[in-house]
């Protein structure tokens, strides 16, 4: 169990702002916190890994207290055990693949899982690039193996896909999981993109202005009434028609656009650029296996 | 013939005090860069005075300090028998302070240019900010360091003001070729002065050229 309790007044981009949060996670979980920018979710990463000292803070993590202000117990960030993927990367420049895996190995820690990483992770062709010369998904998927080499207890994710396209964001998000459940890890993800957050996360919480506004499963967050459908995508809208007493709705979903007839006054409601979820529940869909 | 003394003085103390510079900047500049303490402001302040004061003004107040007539030269020369006018010694530390910024300035602002991520990764794989700065940062600002370092050892060779206040003009003590120039043009030895002054020219000439050339190859190898 993951106990996080934070406090803080933060400079945002319309004044001060304070953040006040307290999350319960379970172990092995993954949980994404999801809000606009500017709504603290990057600051409770900085605070969980200690790059960031709250006012009033308390982290216990499997029943060890890493931080408690009113006890003035502040653990440093090196005595943390944390793997964190930044947004930009942070890989070092002057080395390459493998040997900013190595970097990240503790004192005697058993070189071995290296190895297993570049294996998992599909890194073992791009070991001796300089880190440079690498795409943003290449990048991305080495900061993942390097956040992992020193075994967290954590991992934090911040936005780690938002920089790539839909193609390569899917694949990444595989590789999330796989390390995930192999190393038995507690992943906090920090994202705003709703498809990826229904395929990763076991519990969301939103967070709106530096407090927890809902938690729950993404369903039970984004989904107002309970739907139990057939298949269900999550989209955005890209175009709205009026067509005689109906609307039609244009909504991209992956790279396809899909329409979908609404009523008037559920057309009234939506609006060019709204995240929603395209649900069918009045037939079977067919099943048909693509050839890679 | 000319003496060849002044020239190997001079490429003597440019090459101790770069590389003792190297050595007291690294942290500083380190320390500069990241650290939000009031004092920054004055200790950056400090750093940079030798790029705008007269190096008579500094050359005058170390040889106040540094005069055994003082207390702080009577102490060093009575502790330690050191005495630092008029020696060589004396000239390395002034030209560490007058030299200062030519190291500091190009040092910090590589550090400054490098993501704070790059740390922060760092710390978070428990890393020390030594092992940070030695594996991580100062190789990452390779080009910022040679610049400094060829900066600091051009700028030492040339330096003037401060080495006449404080070293007078003593053969293979403190007479550097840019003193030994001035002592040459004064007893109307022209030609001799155009010897030396031909050498100092070709030495930082080459420096410079060289610095020029790697570190365009150094950029390109990174951006590529």
């Amino acid at each position: 169990m993951i106990i996080l309790k934070f406090k803080k007044v933060l400079d945002a981009i319309d004044g001060k702002m304070e953040l006040d949060v307290s999350l319960n996670i379970s172990e092995n979980s993954l949980i994404t916190i999801f809000g606009e920018s500017g709504a603290g979710k990057t600051s409770i990463l900085r605070m969980i890994s200690g790059l960031m000292v709250p006012d009033h803070g308390y982290i216990e993590v499997n029943g060890k207290t890493w931080l408690d202000t009113s006890r003035g117990i502040n653990l440093k960030t090196q005595n943390r055990r944390i793997g964190y993927v930044f947004q930009d990367y942070a890989l070092f420049p002057n080395m390459t693949v493998k040997e900013n895996l190595w970097y990240a190995l503790e004192h005697r820690q058993d070189p071995v899982i290296i190895t297993q990483l570049l294996d998992i992770i599909e890194l073992e062709s791009l070991k001796n690039r300089k880190s440079g010369t690498l795409s943003g998904g290449q990048k991305q998927r080495v900061s993942l193996a390097r956040a992992l080499v020193g075994q967290p207890d954590i991992l934090l994710l911040d936005e780690p896909l938002s920089a790539l396209d839909e193609g390569i964001r899917s694949k990444l998000q595989d590789y999330i999981l796989r390390v995930h459940e192999k190393y038995n890890l507690t992943t906090i993800l920090v994202s705003h993109d709703l498809p990826e957050i229904f395929k990763l996360s076991d519990q969301i919480f939103l967070l709106n202005k530096g407090k927890i506004e809902r938690s729950g499963t993404p369903s039970e967050v984004f989904l107002s009434n309970k739907i139990s459908g057939k298949y269900r995508f999550t989209g955005s809208i890209i175009e709205k028609s009026k067509n005689d007493v109906v609307y039609v709705i244009g909504v991209l979903v992956g790279n396809n656009l899909i329409k979908v007839i609404a009523t008037e006054d559920e057309g009234n409601s939506l609006n060019i650029g709204d995240k929603v979820m395209v649900v069918s529940k009045a037939f079977n869909p067919l099943i048909l296996k693509l050839n890679n | 013939m000319i003496e060849w003394g002044p020239i190997i003085l001079s490429l003597k103390l440019a090459g101790i005090t770069t590389l003792l510079l190297l050595v007291i900047a690294i942290p500083l500049s380190y320390w500069l860069s990241y650290t939000k303490s009031f004092t920054k402001p004055v200790i950056e302040t400090l750093v940079s005075m030798p790029l705008v004061l007269p190096p008579t003004v500094l050359g005058f107040y170390l040889l106040i300090a540094f005069s055994p007539a003082n207390a702080f030269g009577e102490f060093l020369n009575e502790s330690f028998n050191v005495q630092l006018v008029f020696s060589f010694e004396g000239l390395i530390i002034a030209s560490l302070i007058y030299s200062l910024p030519f190291m500091v300035h190009p040092i910090q602002s590589g550090l400054n240019s490098i993501p704070a991520s790059y740390s922060e990764a760092s710390f978070v794989m428990g890393k020390s900010r030594t092992t940070t700065l030695f594996k991580v940062l100062l190789p990452n600002i390779r080009s910022s360091l040679l610049t400094g370092i060829v900066l600091t050892f051009a700028h030492t060779i040339g330096e003037f003001g401060v080495v006449l206040m404080i070293g007078g003009n003593i053969p293979d003590k403190t007479r550097v070729a840019s003193i030994a120039i001035y002592d040459e043009v004064e007893s109307l030895n022209y030609s001799t002065a155009n010897v030396y002054s031909l050498i100092l020219f070709s030495i930082t000439f080459i420096i410079l050229l060289t610095v020029y050339i790697t570190n365009g190859r150094y950029m390109k190898r990174i951006w590529k």
